[in-house]
């Protein structure tokens, strides 16, 4: 059964949710990346392991982590280590199959931004900075990010390089002996992009339903490229949306109606 | 070597009050590190750090929130070192924005790594090597703006790699769960670096909830032994408005709270005279804080 209800971001999460297989083990970013792999555990992917930059490892959290490091992370976890282990041993060690990140700025390629917006030394916005998303973008054996679409967010030119995607295209990544594969796939809340098999630019390859091309190319500020066969996103099932609603629900209750991630 | 050294070397915490360890072992222009990855916090540490007016520190930490957004605001730091600057959940530190964007109340020089980065350096710290290797930074913009991040050649494979110096803190502040009476410190929970940040410094301090007769520790639990420390000091509750795993939950509230007083310069300097300054210990913040909160709803 398929829902007809739902709004913009609560498809994008789904979308992004789709994405993860049963038995990965993704390293999770907070906010709409959290609650994306949450939501593929609760669903289609039980088996999923939840690695969180804190220490836990195999986190099965009941609500919506609100800071990186929260308590039922860790409660839930398979197992807590240090945050330079998580590091060392798990992510550069090789074991995580999927990097799951947000960002403030992308470009054609797929790099990430989550430094500054404007000139580093006198930003006009300053941004939280790397976090663990350089050594993510590297070592992962790919990555999937979800952000909202807009065209300060999609941009021709990046501000900063924090993390990178495919660099300048092409093989650029295996020329500099990047142990990831990079992005697969960017996860919006107007559509699926990803990076052509070649020249690694991303390409709208899934128009969420009701969206036109024409919301996406003014939503980026690069002329984007739609993939000659375009789908349709499935709409979300009621257990998808049922499964979302009901994790955000408890997590509201729980954190007092902050925004969780 | 004479037995005075060696009695020396085999230094015992010292079990004292916050406001005497913080006296004696934080000194203006000293490099500290704050360490709590959202877990365990040393908020109370920070507070006295501010009361006691110290400045030009160097303050490291992977994540600063709130904690290092009072201190700034504050004064307190010249610079900042740091690989993730954000109130969690809620959004920016307006008062490390502040002073990187406005110089106010200080100019504040940054350097800015990654997480694996950062985490590597404390254990290259502790174990007193001069850097630590990692695969990362490749394409990246940071190592342009941070002349700490370097490259180099594995002599094995022809590999680069990045380097980063290690970090060697003055001073080391943490909060853990438990204390026994000698000053041995367990922690348990989310540890982040906490440990390697202790054992990277010249001198810690660590705030504890509780001094026990038994820590009760199992083997392999994360222990600092009493002489790899310099001071511990039983604050309950000191790492509010963090939390303290088995003990209090993490006040999301506060954490709300502090993005409309850090946001505006006036507030945020009435709410650390007010708070801080004119209170005496952490105890009488909290009592102070409590009728804030009963004053908003009335």
């Amino acid at each position: 059964m398929t829902a007809t209800e739902y709004t913009t971001n609560e498809i994008m999460t789904i979308a992004a949710a789709r994405l993860l297989k049963n038995g990965a083990v993704c390293f999770v970013g907070i906010g709409l990346p959290s609650t994306a792999a949450n939501l593929a555990r609760l669903t289609h992917a039980p088996d999923i392991v939840l690695i969180y930059e804190s220490g836990p490892i195999g986190a099965k959290p009941v609500v919506l982590p609100l800071s990186i490091g929260d308590g039922n992370l860790a409660e839930t976890a398979d197992t807590v280590v240090s945050t330079p282990e998580i590091f060392r041993y798990w992510l550069q060690g090789g074991r995580v199959d999927v990097g799951f990140l947000g960002a403030a700025q992308v470009d054609r390629f797929a790099n990430i931004n989550t430094t500054v917006i404007g000139d580093y030394a006198k930003p006009s916005t300053r941004l939280p900075g790397a976090g663990g998303a350089p050594e993510i973008a590297n070592c992962a054996g790919e990555v999937v990010l979800v952000l909202k679409q807009s065209a300060r967010a999609f941009v021709k030119k990046l501000d900063f390089v924090t993390s990178v995607g495919h660099l300048d295209g092409g093989d650029a990544r295996a020329r500099l002996r990047l142990p990831g594969k990079g992005p697969v796939a960017v996860v919006t809340d107007l559509c699926l992009m990803e990076p052509d098999p070649v020249t690694k630019e991303l390409m709208v390859t899934q128009l969420h339903p009701g969206i036109a091309r024409e919301q996406v190319s003014k939503a980026t500020e690069w002329e984007i490229r739609f993939a000659p066969e375009l789908k349709e996103t499935a709409a979300p099932t009621s257990l998808e949306l049922e499964t979302l609603r009901d994790l955000e629900r408890r997590t509201k209750l729980a954190h007092g109606n902050l925004t969780a991630g | 070597m004479s037995s005075s050294r060696l009695v020396c070397l085999f230094h015992m915490a010292e079990i004292t009050s916050l406001r005497e360890a913080v006296a004696g072992l934080v000194r203006d222009g000293d490099v500290v590190a704050m360490e709590g990855f959202t877990h365990l916090i040393p908020f109370a540490a920070g507070h006295e750090v501010i009361r006691q007016g110290r400045n030009n520190l160097t303050l490291v930490r992977m994540t600063p929130d709130v904690i290092y957004d009072q201190l700034i605001g504050a004064g307190c730091a010249k610079q900042l070192i740091f690989s993730w600057g954000g109130n969690p959940g809620v959004g920016s530190l307006h008062r490390l924005r502040d002073a990187v964007e406005h110089d106010w109340p200080l100019p504040l020089e940054i350097q800015e790594h990654g997480h694996g980065d950062l985490s590597n350096a404390y254990v290259a710290g502790a174990s007193r090597l001069p850097f630590a290797v990692l695969r990362a930074y490749v394409g990246s913009d940071l190592p342009k703006h941070n002349d700490k991040i370097r490259f180099i050649e594995c002599p094995f494979t022809g590999e680069k790699l990045a380097a980063v110096p290690a970090i060697r803190p003055d001073v080391s502040i943490i909060h853990a769960q438990k204390a026994d009476r000698k000053g041995n410190v367990l922690l348990w929970g989310i540890l982040g670096v906490q440990k390697e940040a202790v054992l990277a410094a010249k001198r810690a301090i660590v705030t504890v909830e509780e001094i026990v007769d038994d820590l009760k520790a199992w083997p392999n639990a994360c222990i600092l032994p009493s002489w790899t420390i310099s001071a511990v000091c039983c604050v309950p509750g000191g790492a509010f408005p963090s939390y303290a795993h088995g003990y209090y939950e993490r006040d999301n509230r506060f954490y709300q709270a502090w993005d409309g007083i850090a946001r505006d310069r006036e507030i945020f300097q009435s709410w650390i005279k007010t708070h801080i300054l004119a209170t005496s210990n952490f105890a009488e913040f909290r009592r102070v804080h409590g009728e804030s909160l009963a004053q908003a709803k009335q």
